[in-house]
């Protein structure tokens, strides 16, 4: 793998409450080369937007970041003054949010919002600004784009508008993009056409990207790795394929098994039961222990780490390298067997 | 929503699907009462819902039918501890008085996989899996038959969502309901449903039994909807490019309301609109010009 764009090392969240401290991240390590997919799935409450949210600098008090460090291009960027991050924010790393009425401002025309945004981080004049705009809309797919670039947000249809959010996104070139749940608020076919469009666009310039969602058909088709987060931490990580077909943490393996498929026909989906904790009551030891069927002592005691798991289960799995698991399953032989 | 004719057989579970402006919620509660229709009728075991006059034949059949919504949050009362909620129906239709009503409660919570003692906490001290839960519960108190589903999942995580849809069948095994299941989600869709029914801009374009439909599906709009699911067994497949969105309902396109987005349509589809011939509407489909 080239040098990665981007670079989380041991992050960690916290956010004061009344009722004491709440770690929302608890050590997320991960890299994302160029042109690369990174999908980070999980249910609600495993930390996928505050990472992503962390990452772009916008953690709010009482939240903070408490440890750690993010690198992009290898420099430091969770330390920035607000000023120096707010460069860094839009002409380098972009955000797409899941809906696109938040992003854009009613009151504007959407040209005067992508011109504002490229003038912003560029110098061209008006004049070339517009045509920027133009040819970005035009590269996300808006028909007519001379015309639509002066229309207001609410003339476009859901579809259009997560398009010309995606346009506002790339309109400074940034080498990072992440997107928090971009197709959940759009219907399937739409949603089709718009991962379709974010995957062709980091292939053809080469953006990093950060794709968090819930829906794991929309990262088995975009992502080319995926990070599985459960309260707060990276249960899995891999290439998607090799994550997808071959998961190895028993959550991993348990929300794959829970998700209907379109292929599988099965009388009952495989069911994990309770749900994720909330932040206050996060167990010691492996956070997924009480949910676990292969659960034993050191599972109520030790944190796992995500590593490689030992040589005989990659070779029964054939499992690719940089398959990671934070299971006790699979680094000691103390336990059952999975 | 415009001249939609369906029939739900006794303990079957018919799933509509579509797009969103597609009417699937429209029907829903039209089903259950909650949107009077404009014209047309809907009638459960002959007896008509929407026929005024006959209105103690109607309450009669008011506790066969239930609802549960998408937002478990919103569907129930936040003031109100949960045994109250789940006996509401109960009451309302005068079925038991006293003890029992919290001996059924009790036995209904016991159903849906909570505890008797949880009727006296209120919904905020509850997950969004286990407050469907007892809004599924609060369905079965008066001993519905017919339960009619908006999305019931949609809202919930998908290990909360597998537990959801497999109480739900388990409940349908053991007392012979009898489901409407309205979603978007064509996976979940396809595991739960007997027989499916595709709706786009409020009418029906294909019914069929659920395994034919994801096998062959027929109607162009179904295949491309088939088509456009993300799905997790699918890794690197290329698809089919999908055009175009689902247009506003005010002003639907003429014949044919898919005419615009239809790989197949011709001058026929633009002027006049199919009828549904063998389970499918589509001009294409019926002249064998389907090229498959």
């Amino acid at each position: 793998m080239s040098e990665p764009v981007i670079s989380v090392r041991n992050l960690r969240v916290e956010f004061a409450t009344r009722r004491g401290i709440l770690r929302a991240i608890d050590g997320v390590s991960f890299d994302i080369a160029r042109g690369e997919v990174l999908g980070v799935v999980g249910e609600s409450g495993a930390g996928k937007s505050v990472t992503g949210a962390a990452i772009i600098g916008l953690i709010e008090p009482p939240g903070r970041i408490a440890g750690g460090e993010i690198l992009l291009h290898g420099q430091r960027i969770d330390n920035l003054p607000p000023d120096a991050m707010r460069r860094i924010r839009g002409r380098k790393i972009a955000m797409i949010f899941q809906d696109p009425l938040t992003s854009l401002n009613p009151l504007y025309r959407v040209g005067e919002q992508l011109i504002e945004t490229i003038r912003t981080h560029t110098d061209l004049s008006a004049r070339a600004a517009r045509d920027r705009a133009i040819g970005l809309l035009s590269e996300v797919g808006i028909p007519a784009p001379e015309k639509r670039i002066d229309g207001y947000p609410h003339e476009f249809s859901g579809g259009m508008r997560q398009r010309v959010v995606i346009a506002l996104a790339l309109s400074a070139e940034p080498d990072f993009i992440v997107a928090d749940e971009p197709t959940t608020a759009l219907d399937v076919s739409v949603q089709a056409q718009i991962i379709a469009l974010i995957k062709r666009l980091c292939a053809e310039r080469g953006t990093a990207v950060m794709l968090v969602t819930h829906d794991m058909g929309v990262i088995a088709e975009t992502a080319d790795r995926v990070a599985v987060m459960y309260a707060g931490r990276v249960a899995e990580i891999g290439p998607v394929r090799d994550v997808v077909k071959h998961p190895l943490h028993p959550y991993a393996k348990g929300l794959m098994g829970a998700i209907p498929t379109l292929e599988a026909e099965s009388e009952r989906l495989l069911q994990i039961p309770g749900s994720m904790p909330r932040l206050t009551r996060i167990p010691p030891g492996c956070a997924f222990n009480p949910r676990c069927s292969h659960v034993f002592d050191r599972c109520h005691v030790d944190k796992p780490e995500p590593i490689e798991p030992d040589a005989a289960t990659a070779a029964r799995e054939n499992l690719m390298p940089g398959h990671l698991v934070a299971c006790h399953l699979y680094t000691a032989k103390t336990g059952g067997t999975p | 929503m415009d001249g939609l004719s369906v029939d739900i057989r006794k303990g079957e579970t018919f799933a509509l699907v579509g797009e969103s402006g597609s009417g699937k919620s429209t029907v829903a509660r039209m089903a259950v009462g909650l949107l009077p229709v404009t014209s047309g009728t809907v009638t459960i075991d002959g007896v008509s819902m929407t026929d005024v006059k006959d209105s103690a034949a109607r309450q009669a059949l008011r506790k066969r039918i239930q609802m549960i919504f998408q937002d478990p949050y919103a569907s129930l009362n936040p003031r109100w501890k949960v045994s109250r909620i789940i006996a509401e129906p109960i009451h309302a239709f005068g079925l038991l008085k006293g003890e029992a009503v919290e001996a059924r409660v009790g036995e209904l919570l016991t159903l849906v996989g909570l505890h008797p003692d949880d009727g006296k906490k209120f919904p905020h001290e509850f997950s969004g899996g286990q407050r469907q839960r007892i809004a599924i519960a609060r369905a079965l108190a008066s001993s519905a038959e017919f339960i009619v589903c908006d999305e019931p999942t949609s809202a919930l995580d998908v290990s909360v969502q597998a537990q959801i849809l497999n109480l739900m069948r388990d409940l349908q095994k053991e007392f012979g309901l009898t489901y409407l299941f309205i979603s978007h989600n064509l996976a979940v869709v396809r595991h739960m449903a007997d027989r499916i029914g595709v709706m786009y801009l409020g009418r029906l374009v294909e019914v069929s039994d659920s395994k034919a439909m994801f096998r062959a599906p027929r109607h162009p709009y179904t295949r491309m909807l088939l088509d456009a699911v993300p799905d997790l067994g699918m890794t690197g497949r290329q698809r089919q490019m999908v055009a175009g969105e689902i247009p506003n309902p005010i002003n639907p396109p003429s014949g044919c309301t898919f005419h615009p987005r239809c790989p197949l349509a011709n001058e026929r589809c633009k002027r006049e609109a199919p009828a549904m011939i063998d389970g499918v509407a589509c001009h294409a489909v019926e002249e064998g010009r389907t090229g498959a």
